[in-house]
C-alpha cells in the first residue's frame, strides 16, 4: 500500500536545498575571492595565490595564529583529561556530596555569555595579580571547553552497555582496571571528538581571549577582528580560507575515524 | 553486588580534579564579579576599589561588608542606556529565535524525510559550520554585504535597485548574521526529534481522515516539541548575550548588552558597572532556564 505521508515531497527537497545553500553560499564565496587577483574585494581580477603570501610574510599575523595553536592544543589536552573525568564521575557516581553543584558548573558555562565568564576570569588573574598572556588565555579556555567535553564523553559514557564492566569485575578486576581496560578504548572515539571540539572551540574563541590576555600576545581571532572592524581586506579572506581547510581536514578525518571504528562493531560515537 | 555501587567511589576520586578545577577558575571568579559589582569605581589600576581582604580578619571584613553600595546597580536602573540595552538584547534574541524556529523547522522537517542513507551526509553538512568559526562566518556576510558587495552588485545587475543600497550597519544585517550563525544550532536538535517520529503515527492521521496539513498540525509538531525547546533555548540565550554580531553587523546607534558590558569595560574601564551588568544578565538569563527545567520537568511526568 502507498505510504502518501512518510513520501519525501518537493517541498522537502527545495527546504534542505535552500537551508543548506544558505549555509555554505557565504563561505563558498569568501574562498573563491580569497583567490582574488585584485586588491578590490570585489573586484574580481583572475586567480592569483597573492593574499596567501601576504599572509605568510605578515609576521603580526603568523604569530597569532601560532599563539592561537599552542593555545588550542594545550588547552585542548587539558581540557580534554579533566573533561573526562568529570564525565566518568558524573555518570558513574550517581551519589556524592556535591554533585549538584558540581554538574551545575560543568553545565553554566554551555549557556553562559562569553562577555561575562571572560569577564569574571580576569577579574580572578587580577586580584592574584598573574601575568596575563599565554597561560591565562589557556587556563580560561580549559575551563570553557571542558565543559563541552563533559558532555560529549557522558552522552557515550551512558550510551554504553554496562555489561561489559560488570563482565570484567566479575572476572576479577577492579573498577580502576575494568575501566582503564575495557570502558577507555570503548569511549576513546568519543574522547578524541571531544578534543576535537574542545581545539577548535578554543582557536574560534574572540570575546573570552580578549578579556583574559594581555598586551602583546594576541590570539588569531583578536588580529583578525581588529583587521576586520577597520574594512574587508583580501587577506582576511585568505587566512579564513585557511582556516576553514585545516577544520574540513579534521571533521572529515574525524567522521572516517569513527566510521572505522563502528564498522568494528560499535556503534559511532556522536560527534 | 552490582558494578554501580563498587564504582561510586573510583568515581568520587576522578571528581575531585575537575572539580577542583571548576571551583577555582568558575565559582571563585563569580565571587569575584559579584564583590566588584558591590565596590566603589576608582580610577587606579586595577580600577576599583577593593571592598574586602579575607585575610585581614573579621574587624576588617565586617567594617567592609557595610561600606558595600549598591550604587552600580542604581546606575544601571537610572540610566536609559543599560534598560534599552537590556531590552533590546531581549527584543532581538526574542526575533531572531522566532525566525530560526521557522526557517530551520522545514529544513530539519525534510531532512528527517529524506531517505535514510542520505541523511548522515545531510547532517554533516549542518554539522560542518558549525565547527567552523564564528568570526569567519561573520565576515563572510561583510564580504557580500559591504557597499560595492556582492549583494548590491546582483541587485543592480538584476535591475531590482537603480543604486546600492546600506546593508552592513543595520538591524537586517545583524539579523541575517545571527540567524545564519545559529543555523545549526536550531536545526540539529529539531532533526534530532524529528527524526525519531513514527511514520505510523501520521498513517493513522491519515486513516483516521486528516489532511496532511492538520495531521501536522496535530501530530508532527506536537511531538516535536522537545526539539523546539531545545532548540529554542539553545538559541536564545546565547543571543541574548551576543557581542561579535552585533558589533560587526548592526549599527553603532543601539547596543546589545554585551557591547554595553564590553564598551564600559574596555572603553570607559569601568570594571564595577560592567560587573553590575554582568550580574543582572545572568539573573535575566537565568529565568528561561527555569522556565525551560519546569517545561521539562512536566513532559517527563506526563510521559510517566
Amino acid at each position: 500500500m502507498a505510504r502518501p505521508i512518510s513520501k519525501l515531497s518537493f517541498f522537502n527537497v527545495a527546504s534542505v536545498t535552500l537551508g543548506l545553500a544558505f549555509l555554505y553560499l557565504p563561505i563558498v564565496i569568501l574562498v573563491v575571492y580569497s583567490f582574488n587577483a585584485s586588491r578590490l574585494v570585489t573586484v574580481w581580477g583572475g586567480w592569483s595565490l597573492r593574499w596567501y603570501k601576504e599572509f605568510f610574510n605578515d609576521t603580526a599575523m603568523i604569530d597569532a595564529a601560532w599563539m592561537s595553536l599552542r593555545v588550542a592544543a594545550c588547552s585542548a589536552t587539558a581540557a580534554t583529561i579533566l573533561g573526562t573525568l568529570a564525565a566518568v564521575a558524573l555518570s558513574r557516581g550517581q551519589y556524592f556530596r556535591g554533585r549538584t553543584l558540581f554538574s551545575g558548573m560543568l553545565y553554566a558555562p554551555l549557556v553562559m555569555p562569553e562577555v561575562v565568564m571572560g569577564l569574571s576570569l580576569l577579574l580572578l588573574f587580577v586580584a592574584v595579580d598573574a601575568g596575563r598572556g599565554f597561560w591565562t588565555v589557556t587556563i580560561a579556555h580549559t575551563t570553557l571547553t571542558m565543559c563541552f567535553v563533559a558532555v560529549v564523553v557522558q552522552s557515550r559514557l551512558n550510551s554504553l552497555d554496562r555489561s561489559f564492566e560488570e563482565a570484567a569485575m566479575d572476572l576479577g578486576c577492579g573498577p580502576a582496571q575494568a575501566f582503564l581496560a575495557v570502558t577507555l578504548p570503548l569511549i576513546l572515539p568519543s574522547i578524541a571528538a571531544g578534543w576535537m571540539l574542545a581545539f577548535t572551540l578554543s582557536l574560534d574563541d574572540l570575546v573570552i581571549a580578549s578579556f583574559t590576555t594581555g598586551p602583546g600576545s594576541s590570539t588569531l581571532p583578536i588580529r583578525i577582528y581588529s583587521e576586520v572592524r577597520l574594512g574587508v581586506k583580501p587577506e582576511i579572506n585568505a587566512i579564513c580560507t585557511l582556516i576553514l581547510a585545516a577544520v574540513t581536514v579534521v571533521i572529515v578525518a574525524a567522521s572516517l575515524a569513527s566510521k572505522l571504528s563502528s564498522e568494528q562493531g560499535e556503534s559511532a560515537a556522536p560527534l | 553486588m552490582s558494578a554501580r555501587r563498587i564504582f561510586t567511589r573510583p568515581a568520587r576520586i576522578a571528581a575531585i580534579a575537575p572539580y577542583v578545577w571548576m571551583v577555582l577558575f568558575f565559582l571563585v571568579p563569580f565571587s569575584f564579579v559579584l564583590k566588584i559589582a558591590l565596590s566603589q569605581t576608582a580610577i587606579a589600576q586595577p580600577p576599583y576599589v577593593p571592598v574586602f581582604d579575607v585575610a585581614a580578619g573579621w574587624g576588617v571584613l565586617k567594617s567592609s561588608l557595610a561600606q558595600l553600595s549598591f550604587d552600580n546597580f542604581k546606575l544601571l536602573a537610572a540610566d536609559d542606556l543599560y534598560i534599552l540595552s537590556y531590552a533590546r538584547s531581549l527584543f532581538v534574541a526574542i526575533v531572531s529565535t522566532a525566525i530560526l524556529l521557522m526557517t530551520a523547522y522545514p529544513v530539519a522537517y525534510g531532512m528527517s524525510r529524506l531517505p535514510q542513507r542520505w541523511q548522515p551526509l545531510a547532517m554533516m553538512l549542518v554539522i560542518i559550520p558549525f565547527w567552523t568559526s564564528f568570526l569567519i562566518r561573520i565576515y563572510a556576510w561583510i564580504n557580500i554585504l559591504q557597499h560595492d558587495g556582492l549583494l548590491n552588485k546582483t541587485l543592480l545587475a538584476l535591475g531590482l535597485i537603480e543604486k546600492p543600497l546600506v546593508w552592513l550597519s543595520t538591524d537586517t544585517a545583524m539579523y541575517l548574521g545571527i540567524v545564519y550563525s545559529y543555523f545549526p544550532f536550531m536545526i540539529l536538535p529539531l532533526y534530532a526529534t524529528l527524526s525519531k517520529l513514527d511514520d505510523a503515527l501520521l498513517e493513522a492521521a491519515s486513516d483516521l481522515g486528516c489532511s496532511r496539513f492538520s495531521a501536522f498540525w496535530l501530530v508532527t509538531c506536537p511531538l516535536s516539541l522537545p526539539g523546539i525547546g531545545a532548540g529554542v533555548l539553545l538559541c536564545f540565550i546565547p543571543i541574548v548575550g551576543e557581542f561579535v554580531i552585533p558589533d560587526l553587523l548592526a549599527g553603532s546607534d543601539r547596543m546589545m548588552i554585551g557591547q554595553a558590558l564590553w564598551l564600559e569595560f574596555f572603553t570607559n574601564k569601568d570594571w564595577p558597572v560592567a560587573s553590575a551588568i554582568a550580574v543582572v544578565l545572568l539573573l535575566l538569563l537565568l529565568l528561561p532556564l527555569v522556565v525551560y527545567e519546569k517545561l521539562q520537568r512536566r513532559h517527563l511526568e506526563g510521559n510517566a
